[in-house]
């Protein structure tokens, strides 16, 4: 056996251990730990783009695959949101402050943001699974004269699944910035649409050839919304979306994460949708 | 390249030449009523006399009192549990008294590892391991560990099994290259060549016979008839293009009726590398190991997630599988996963024949017997 640090060839492949700094409880199902690398050189060297995801590690538990929702350049401390809902994230969601994990990644290939520069960027998210572009939505605004108008609609399922509605609040007053959010089921204090979220392209700023579209959520929902905005003149190499499956390693090797030819944790998470198509038209890939 | 011929009790020297070399070394041997690669010391732990009998679900070893030691076509292992390990550590984590982790990467250190008999097929499949577990993003220290000091010998398969289509996939039965000697067994010896620098060393320091135009003449006979011997083939890759098409033919699910979902064809095949990640805490809590261990597409936790599982039925386990195998290799690897050695056949308990299968969701005719 051998220390890790001395070690290239086992990069991605053995934990880093990373303290959590900040326990964030965003609902009773949904949480944010804020990490570093107890490391401080691994720490300063660590780099990730908007869209990838790390492998967390729980002693003696296991690990799951989470999207980074931090920015970048926040050289102090990488968040996850994660909500508990399997073996892992249970127990995940019972650390505090102060307890230690594991950490490989950042693993995959992120959002489009060179090509998104200078354009239009519509942001569709669906159910809970908004983390993912949560990173891209602070990427623009702390850049945000690199970028033209921002839309970014968000649906869930019940009015009460929405998570940091302050902030989509608070990004609806910025100028340039609109916001459009559906509940499936609403509730009194909802004040947003009541339906799905392709229903809200009609009050979208959908410019075909200038919006580039960044998708994340249930593949139904993706499906649904991209053959929607197709047929509303966006281009389809205009379309890009996070796409999910069971990652065990990160690093195309277990297998696990298929989807038709395609190594979700390598090729994706993020894909353009001409990549993709004939795979999200086939249920059961 | 220089053919030579030893005879028949020149394998022993060849096997001792290679123990001395510092390699572990494996061979085929009788074990447990199948051809396994197991350490060997001496040649006669080789399967001499004996011969496979093979069909869908069907495996027997007879004594034919063949003077051979290689007059069988495959057994249900070969190469892929020596580099892809059916289970083995990734990393050990240690917790100290306040609780923070540290990490532990596996090593290896293993001598390095000779094969003696390894089938065309093999060699092709070694190179489809390569090409998943050395040439992508992340090279597995684990696999190139094990690959970097392999020694092959390999032997022509003179004796194709009915459930053998290597000469269809291009892979067979007679090797191309990949291997460090090549031998074709005749009746009273072997012709030998080498095929790399440590091959040609390991040659050299045999006691050899040049080739006889008999002996010649005797090995392109035999190397044809190997050929002419096998019956069933794949459809072509043009055809095989079309599986992914083919998502929602009927005859998926045809198939599935008859289909157990047990995972035998993913363990026998040579290529199949998918794995899952394991843990195993100590009972008290401070150490953990975090292994892996081959999977198969056909459990319901191959395509767990989150809550749900995306190839819920054995129709769509059954399609994962035949349409990675034959089609998604290509655009992933460049080629199909199939070399043709057939023990996804013959180690099927209910007998399904991926060639048979295959030809029916592309509406081919495949030319098949027994």
């Amino acid at each position: 056996m051998h220390a890790i640090d001395n070690a290239p060839d086992t990069a991605g492949l053995v934990p880093l251990a990373a303290e959590i700094i900040q326990f964030i409880q965003e609902t009773p199902s949904i949480f944010t730990l804020r990490l570093r690398f107890t490391d401080p050189a691994a720490h300063a060297a660590y780099r990730f783009a908007p869209g990838q995801f790390n492998m967390l590690y729980l002693p003696g538990v296991g690990e799951v695959p989470i999207s980074i929702v931090s920015d970048p350049q926040d050289e102090h401390l990488y968040d996850h949101t994660i909500r508990a809902v399997g073996r892992v994230t249970h127990a995940l969601a019972n650390l505090r402050e102060g307890s230690r994990i594991g950490v490989r990644g950042p693993f995959g290939r992120g959002w489009p943001l060179t090509e998104a520069q200078g354009r239009d960027v519509v942001i569709v998210t669906g159910g809970l699974g908004c983390a993912p572009v949560v990173s891209v939505i602070n990427y623009i605004l702390k850049r945000r004269a690199q970028f033209g108008h921002l839309t970014i609609m968000q649906g869930v399922r019940h009015a009460d699944d929405l998570i940091w509605r302050e902030r989509y609040e608070a990004w609806a007053e910025l100028p340039d910035t609109q916001v459009l959010l559906a509940a499936s089921d609403g509730s009194p204090i909802w004040p947003w649409h009541v339906g799905h979220v392709p229903d809200l392209f009609d009050q979208a700023r959908l410019t075909p050839g200038v919006s580039l579209v960044m998708m994340c959520g249930p593949e139904g929902m993706m499906r649904a919304a991209s053959g929607d905005l197709i047929a509303r003149g966006i281009p389809e190499r205009d379309l890009w979306m996070s796409m999910e499956r069971n990652m065990h390693c990160g690093m195309g090797l277990c297998g696990h994460c298929q989807m038709g030819p395609k190594f979700v944790c390598q090729d994706g998470p993020v894909f353009n949708y001409p990549e993709i198509k004939a795979l999200l038209a086939r249920k059961g890939v | 390249m220089q053919r030579r011929f030893i005879p028949r009790q020149g394998l022993e020297p060849l096997i001792r030449q290679t123990l001395d070399a510092g390699y572990r070394l494996h061979a085929p041997q009788s074990t447990d009523g199948a051809i396994l690669y197991r350490p060997i010391h001496h040649s006669g732990q080789l399967p001499w006399g004996l011969h496979d009998h093979q069909a869908p679900g069907h495996y027997r070893l007879l004594d034919n009192g063949s003077p051979r030691a290689f007059a069988w076509a495959t057994g249900p292992q070969a190469l892929k549990p020596l580099l892809f390990r059916p289970s083995e550590p990734i990393w050990t984590l240690d917790l100290d008294s306040d609780g923070r982790p540290s990490f532990i990467g596996a090593a290896h250190t293993e001598a390095p590892l000779a094969l003696l008999g390894l089938r065309p097929c093999d060699l092709a499949a070694l190179a489809l391991q390569d090409a998943h577990f050395l040439h992508g993003p992340y090279p597995d220290p684990a696999y190139a560990a094990r690959r970097r000091g392999l020694l092959t010998i390999a032997v022509n398969c003179s004796h194709p099994a009915a459930t053998c289509f290597c000469a269809a996939t291009g892979d067979g039965p007679n090797a191309q290259g990949g291997y460090d000697l090549l031998l074709d067994e005749l009746d009273d010896g072997y012709l030998i060549e080498s095929g790399s620098a440590v091959g040609k060393t390991l040659l050299d320091r045999l006691d050899t016979l040049p080739a006889t135009d008999m002996q010649l003449e005797a090995m392109a006979t035999q190397r044809a008839s190997a050929v002419r011997a096998q019956q069933r083939k794949l459809p072509n890759a043009e055809q095989l293009a079309r599986l992914p098409a083919q998502h929602d033919h009927p005859h998926w699910a045809e198939v599935a009726e008859r289909c157990l979902a047990c995972g035998n064809c993913t363990a026998v095949c040579p290529t199949c590398f998918c794995h899952a990640h394991r843990e195993t805490p100590a009972l008290d809590g401070q150490s953990s190991v975090h292994s892996r261990e081959w999977d198969s597409c056909f459990t319901s936790g191959h395509s767990y997630l989150h809550g749900h599982v995306v190839h819920t039925t054995t129709r769509e386990r059954y399609r994962q599988w035949l349409t990675h195998k034959l089609a998604g290799w290509v655009e992933q690897y460049g080629r199909s996963g199939c070399v043709g050695c057939g023990r996804c056949i013959t180690w099927c308990p209910v007998g399904i024949d991926l060639t048979v299968e295959s030809a029916a969701l592309v509406d081919a005719n495949p030319a098949q017997g027994e």
